[in-house]
Formats: C-alpha cells, sequence, structure tokens
C-alpha cells in the first residue's frame, strides 16, 4: 500500500499530506487504541505517545502539523500525569479527559462514515437518468410575451441587419496533397540538371498544398535513395542532388 | 396502469434528478388531483415496475422520486461502459460529511476541531461536487460561513431525508462525559429529543482489557 499521497502543488494551494491508511492523527490514534486492546478511558498515555512518535516517523510523515500537534499533546498529558499529587485530591483533573472526549466523538463520526459509505454503496449500484449535462443551459421561459414597441422593434431588426451586411462565410474546399505529381515534377526537374535547390520546384506563389506535395514528395524520393538533401549551415538553401549511385543502378 | 401514473412516469424518466412530491403535484394540477393521488398513482407504478420484471425501479430518495436501475445489471452495464458508477468518496471526505451533516449548520473551525486535521481543501471539494453548501454566516469572530448538506448529498447516499440516519444516542459508541456537547440531527421528523448522556455501550472493536 501507498504510505503517503502527496498532493501536487499549485499556486495558492496548502500542502496535503493524506495517509491512504488513515485519514488524520485521530484515526491513528484510535487504531493504536485498537490494536493495543486498551480502554479508552484509561488510556496509558506515555506508551501510547511513544508508539504514536514511532509510527509517525516510520510513515514518514513527520512534516504533517497535524500529526505533529497531536503529538505535542500526547507529550504533554504524558508530563502532566507524572507531576505528584496528593491522595484524595478532589480538585485534580484527569489530563486525559479532554483527549477522551475527542476520542469519543471522532469514533462516532466514524461509525456514522461506516454508515454512509454502506449507503453510498448501495446508491452507486443504481444508474438514473444521466443525460442531462451539468451546465446546460436552462431554457429561457418561452411562454412570456415580448414588451417592445414596434421602434424598439425595428431598431434591433436594423441592428442585426447591420451586423449581418458582411457575414464572414468560409467556403471549405477539399484540397488533396498531390505528393505523386510532385514526385513527377521533381524527377522532371532533376533529369534537366543534377542538382536543384527549393526554389526552383516551388513557384514563389505556391499555395500551402502545394509547398505540402514538395516536401513530402522530397522525403519520399529521398527515402527511396533517388536523391540526397543535403543542408550547408542552418536555414540555408537546402541542396537536392540527384543520387548518383541509384542512377548508375 | 392509470394515465396519472403514466404522466407520472414520464415525467420522472423524463428528469434527471428525482422530483419531490409537490412538483409532482403541481405538474399534475390539471388533473385535478391530491397528494394522496399522487402518492397512490406512484405505489402503482412502483408495483408495475416491482410485478411485471422490469429493469429499472421507483426509489424514493433525496426529498423525491427517481427511476434507477436494479443493482442486478450494475456490472454489466459498467463493463459494456454505458454507464460509470460515481467514484467512492475518501474516508477523509465522509468523516466530514458526517460531521456535517449531525451538526449543520458548523464553520470550519469546528469540523477540523473534531477531525484534528486542517479542512479546507476538503470543504473545497465537497462544495464542488454540490454535496454541501454555505448555508449562513456564524456569530463570533470573522463571521465564519457556516456549512450544511445538499440535497445532492441525499441523493448520493440513497436518504430519503436526514432522519433516516441513526440518532446519535442509537449510535454504538456514546459519549460517556456528560458535560460534552451530543451530537444532534437537524431532523424534519418531530419528536427527537436530545440523547441521554452516558449510554455505556461499546463497539465491538473497542474490547476493554481491563
Amino acid at each position: 500500500m501507498d504510505d503517503v499521497t502527496v498532493g501536487r502543488l499549485r499556486d495558492g494551494e496548502v500542502f496535503v499530506v493524506e495517509l491512504t491508511q488513515f485519514s488524520g492523527p485521530l484515526d491513528l490514534l484510535l487504531s493504536l487504541i485498537r490494536d493495543e486492546q486498551i480502554d479508552i478511558q484509561d488510556i496509558p498515555v506515555a506508551r501510547i505517545a511513544e508508539q504514536f512518535l514511532a509510527r509517525i516517523s516510520s510513515l514518514a510523515l513527520d512534516e504533517a502539523a497535524d500529526y505533529l500537534e497531536m503529538a505535542a499533546r500526547l507529550v504533554r498529558i504524558k508530563a502532566q500525569m507524572l507531576l505528584p499529587r496528593r491522595d484524595g485530591d478532589e480538585a485534580w483533573e484527569d489530563p486525559r479527559a479532554e483527549l477522551v472526549r475527542r476520542l469519543l466523538e471522532y469514533q462516532q463520526v466514524r461509525e456514522v462514515v461506516d454508515i454512509l459509505e454502506a449507503r453510498s454503496d448501495e446508491r452507486r449500484n443504481r444508474f438514473s437518468r444521466a443525460y442531462l449535462p451539468r451546465n446546460f443551459a436552462s431554457p429561457a421561459p418561452a411562454a412570456a410575451a415580448l414588451s417592445l414597441s414596434l421602434p424598439e422593434l425595428l431598431a434591433a431588426v436594423d441592428r442585426v441587419l447591420r451586423a449581418a451586411r458582411q457575414p464572414g462565410i468560409h467556403d471549405v474546399v477539399p484540397r488533396t496533397i498531390d505528393v505523386t505529381g510532385a514526385i513527377a515534377t521533381v524527377r522532371a526537374v532533376l533529369a534537366l540538371k543534377s542538382s536543384a535547390r527549393w526554389r526552383d520546384l516551388i513557384a514563389s506563389d505556391a499555395e500551402p498544398w502545394q509547398v505540402l506535395s514538395v516536401l513530402l514528395a522530397l522525403l519520399e524520393l529521398a527515402k527511396l535513395g533517388e536523391l540526397r538533401l543535403t543542408q550547408a549551415r542552418p536555414f540555408a538553401s537546402v541542396e537536392i542532388a540527384s543520387d548518383a549511385a541509384s542512377q548508375a543502378a | 396502469m392509470t394515465p396519472l401514473a403514466r404522466l407520472l412516469e414520464a415525467a420522472l424518466f423524463a428528469s434527471a434528478h428525482p422530483v419531490p412530491l409537490a412538483d409532482l403535484k403541481a405538474m399534475a394540477v390539471d388533473l385535478e388531483t391530491s397528494e394522496s393521488d399522487i402518492a397512490g398513482a406512484l405505489a402503482e407504478l412502483r408495483d408495475h415496475y416491482d410485478d411485471d420484471g422490469h429493469g429499472v425501479e421507483l426509489v424514493e430518495v433525496g426529498g423525491g422520486w427517481q427511476i434507477l436501475t436494479r443493482p442486478e445489471y450494475t456490472e454489466t452495464i459498467e463493463r459494456a461502459q454505458l454507464a460509470a458508477r460515481p467514484q467512492r468518496l475518501s474516508a477523509a471526505a465522509l468523516e466530514t460529511l458526517a460531521i456535517i451533516a449531525y451538526r449543520q449548520p458548523l464553520g470550519r473551525a469546528e469540523i477540523e476541531q473534531i477531525r484534528g486535521v486542517g479542512c479546507g481543501q476538503m470543504l473545497k471539494s465537497l462544495h464542488e461536487r454540490e454535496l454541501i453548501e454555505v448555508t449562513g454566516r456564524g456569530e463570533g469572530m470573522g463571521r465564519p460561513l457556516l456549512y450544511g448538506t445538499t440535497p445532492g448529498f441525499l441523493e448520493q447516499f440513497a436518504l430519503r431525508h436526514l432522519g433516516e440516519l441513526p440518532r446519535a444516542d442509537e449510535l454504538a459508541v456514546a459519549l460517556r462525559d456528560p458535560n460534552a456537547t451530543p451530537m444532534r440531527i437537524e431532523s424534519p421528523p418531530a419528536g427527537v429529543d436530545s440523547p441521554p448522556p452516558g449510554i455505556d455501550v461499546d463497539a465491538p472493536y473497542l474490547e476493554t482489557a481491563r
């Protein structure tokens, strides 16, 4: 089991240390008491404090303030228990009383947690209608009559028409990339001269699809070994040379 | 089925959340129905689903009525990835919800005092999941925000109302310190007395070593 889940630290977020095993210092304390089969009303504080400290250091939790606070509390109660007191001193108050009260209260919470868990499992096993997205905008009430004067309505129509005068309508024309055609072009150019440059192959007003076609054609031919692509330095013009070896073959 | 039962079936099918009885009555106002008519029609619909062998059933939950699939089909539906069960809440989240459910309205400091850990992030995430809501501001320093549970909480935990949670004195471990504040339920049903302090019932896992 993962001992510690450390929350990622984003801006303005607190550092979250969550044990998968324990949900807090009281949980850890209760589990120690349970393991040791101790009466919750009569906790041997010295022993429990020692175990608590050992546990949180072995869990590499010492950075978690909540656990440290509980550790400090235990050590303080342990010290208070050691103070001498006279027999029959009525005013003596058990320093553990507050801790016991909190533990019992917490134990009650855990009991409710068990109930909630069982109930939520029951509900999780049933699906409800789930088609409605959370952020679905609620439709405006359609029945309400418009309270508008005629000039207001005409002004609104005018605004809409003015906004719509130059509607941005785009025709999307499918343009396929013509790699086969570009390969033919490149071969024809290289048949005329043994080396060429990028701008020999691409007209200055070439459209993006043509540039892409030629690029893919060059890469394809280079892969086939029909030509070599070289570049003297970064961003220099690319030299395209027909591969003599493959020509010979 | 009666026309009213059919209408209710259609309405509950169309709604993504449990529909309260009052809303159903308001919808069927044309049919001149009383609440007992609605209740009767709901019972008719429920029996119809139960007796004729349907894959869904009518469930009263979260202060309303809802059509839910039957649990025996959950595995298969989930395996086919048609729907997914929501994630389980962590123990820490459940603890926070338990405290709020029993003590609402209450502020963050009180929750943290009981749990012994900081709860700021937890409250935020429970709030985002719409399980808790801010119900007001408390007295005292800084007028802290007070939290309470939502109808979504009832829905997720298959509760008709908060009164369905056991009363504090019915829990196995009761507070033995008579001066301690007993947990109490803000409950819709009448007559929840404050639990008698000092009920001495040990949870089975807390066997005393004396």
